[in-house]
């Protein structure tokens, strides 16, 4: 990423010094940094505030850093098990679909690559026409029930892990990366194509595995969907369709009745909003830096068109 | 005769000596053909009145019932507008990950850079139910920050979740504060591609930076622009679920009730497949058309289609 814009930059050096270009440069970066605080602002907010006490937080006095700085809100998840619950439940989640996703998806982009392929052409169509066109929500649901998948783990994992989009993008991968002369000197050595696709094809590959695998990593955390539509049984339920409870149809609020004990739960329940949200999104966030430019990678690939 | 046989031979060798491949795509496909195109056979119960003991294929055919069910309810019109509503609203933030594209492409390479864009695709992962429960404790008018800035100008704060009108502006820029840095990401890399004598030969003709942005930039990020518009107006009507649903409220959802979110609830809410069925694949359908006709034109005025 950083090369290719090093490469490509806006231009050589400014040698001009036209007064309009300046101005250009110093627009930018003032509105580069509002740019910076508008995205940034709400975030840090929500983090100042998990560890602020609630008062000062309803009352309007949190805004630059923590105020009356307190970790109950922390101590408050560890009372809720089905949290804790959820939290394993979306761990196992998307671990175990990262790892069937990858499978199916780049071993199908795989063979739709190789120009030898007999009945390309149709294979291709096959995958992406359901891009366009899906039989909807409830005959979905009925065939899921039909298959005995409604409330089980399963369900979460494998009805869904085929992403047209992800083969396509593998697919050019493989059209642009994997020189088809390898191919001929393996079959000369005797080798067969699946022998061929996991000793020579995968290991290089690893960028576009990156890049997949955490596409669908990042996808299974934060999807509630599926849990939504085809789990009933709580003890199945991922963290996002416990955060929903907690955070947008406040369940845990409105079962607490009045008085004064209720008021203290209340606020207790108020500061979890915060903490919950960072113990959700910190994983996600903490990958993601470092693995930036796979990201950026992936969708450089994803633009090429054939 | 000849030819054709020793055409179809070559062929058969070919899928003989290429097994593996097939082998490789029967996990992805035996999963489509189950959970995609087993569905579209299932779309049948739009035409029937399905009940669970017969099954599909048993359940009497109703015609064109639940459709006409659908034409005449008063949730039509309403359900219609308000898909229609937020898919044109969205559709007019289309270029603002292109300016934001341009505008980094502007940028010297450096710390700053590198910063500026991995802060604004971080908000990109955040997930929808976190994002809606963010605008929930900002926007409230008592506890949160917005509640907080009125009363700080001595104003009162507004009920900006809980009003219908204000529904697709807050659906929209929320979705354009999240996924604008990741939406640019694409036309920074078509940006990156421009070849570098197209710069040195514009300095030399004395072009400014606006110059090179207006003549240069611009036209070259023409063809992405057009395929990623195509597939956003073939998704007129696809309005996701996920987001509108949370946002949803008893006092916004005069705004709020779409299509999908109506399927949804008709379906698996009150169990009248059938009509829920239908509703669908009215939405499903209009898309496909959408989508086709959209890409023709494309293909007409502007050499650029997705096939």
């Amino acid at each position: 990423m950083e090369a290719m814009n090093t490469a490509a930059g806006p231009a050589p050096k400014p040698v001009n010094n036209r007064s309009s270009d300046v101005l250009l440069e110093v627009a930018l970066y003032v509105f580069a940094v509002l740019f910076l605080i508008v995205l940034m602002y709400p975030l840090y907010f929500i983090v100042i505030a998990s560890f602020s006490d609630p008062s000062a937080v309803a009352n309007g006095r949190v805004w630059l850093y923590p105020q009356g700085f307190t970790l109950d809100g922390y101590k408050e998840l560890f009372k809720h098990d089905n949290i804790w619950t959820g939290y394993g439940n979306t761990i196992l989640y998307t671990v175990v679909g990262t790892a069937i996703g990858l499978i199916v998806n780049i071993s199908a982009a795989y063979a739709l690559s190789r120009k030898d392929l007999v009945g390309r052409k149709f294979l291709s169509l096959f995958f992406i026409f359901t891009m366009f066109f899906s039989g909807g929500l409830i005959p979905t649901f009925l065939t899921i029930r039909d298959f005995h998948l409604y409330d089980t783990f399963l369900v979460m994992v494998l009805p869904f892990s085929v992403v047209v989009y992800d083969i396509i993008v593998a697919r050019t991968f493989f059209q642009s990366s994997i020189p088809g002369d390898l191919w001929e000197a393996a079959q000369i050595d005797g080798c067969g194509n699946i022998r061929y696709f996991i000793s020579v094809v995968l290991p290089l590959s690893k960028a576009i595995i990156s890049v997949l695998g955490l596409w669908i990593a990042v996808g299974y955390w934060n999807s509630y969907f599926n849990a939504l539509i085809y789990l009933k049984n709580p003890d199945l339920h991922p963290l996002q369709l416990i955060l929903r409870n907690i955070l947008i149809t406040n369940q845990m609020q409105t079962a607490l009745g009045s008085g004064e004990a209720a008021q203290i739960a209340m606020r207790l329940a108020n500061m979890m909003r915060y903490s919950v949200i960072i113990i959700a999104t910190v994983p996600i966030m903490c990958v993601y830096p470092f693995v930036q430019k796979y990201f950026n990678q992936g969708v450089m690939i994803g633009a090429v068109k054939e | 005769m000849r030819s054709g046989q020793t055409y179809a031979a070559r062929k058969l060798g070919q899928i003989r000596r290429n097994g593996g491949l097939y082998l490789l795509l029967l996990p992805a496909a035996v999963l489509t053909l189950l959970f995609a195109y087993k569905p579209m056979y299932g779309v049948l119960i739009a035409f029937k009145d399905y009940s669970p003991a017969l099954g599909i294929t048993d359940s009497p055919w109703a015609g064109f019932k639940y459709f006409e069910k659908f034409f005449h309810s008063y949730q039509f019109s309403a359900t219609i507008k308000n898909t229609v509503v937020l898919s044109l609203y969205s559709l007019v933030t289309f270029p603002i990950p292109i300016l934001l594209a341009l505008m980094v492409n502007q940028m010297r390479p450096n710390r700053f850079k590198r910063f500026f864009q991995t802060v604004s695709y971080m908000p990109h992962f955040i997930s929808t139910v976190v994002m809606v429960g963010l605008m929930l404790i900002l926007l409230s008018p008592s506890t949160g920050l917005v509640g907080h800035l009125y009363r700080l100008f001595g104003a009162e704060a507004p009920d900006l979740i809980g009003s219908a009108s204000l529904f697709s502006s807050l659906y929209v820029w929320s979705d354009v504060w999240q996924h604008v840095g990741w939406d640019s990401i694409i036309y920074i890399a078509a940006l990156s591609t421009i070849d570098p004598s197209l710069y040195e030969a514009a300095t030399v003709d004395g072009a400014s930076r606006w110059h090179k942005i207006r003549y240069i930039d611009i036209p070259m990020l023409m063809p992405t622009a057009i395929t990623l518009l195509i597939l956003r107006v073939g998704g007129l009507l696809g309005v996701g679920f996920e987001k509108v649903y949370l946002m949803q409220n008893d006092l916004n959802i005069t705004s709020s009730e779409i299509l999908s979110t109506y399927v949804y609830k008709i379906g698996l809410l009150s169990s009248q497949y059938s009509f829920s069925s239908a509703i669908n694949l009215f939405n499903t359908v209009i898309n496909f058309i959408l989508l086709i006709l959209v890409n023709q034109l494309s293909k007409k005025y502007s050499e650029n289609s997705l096939w």
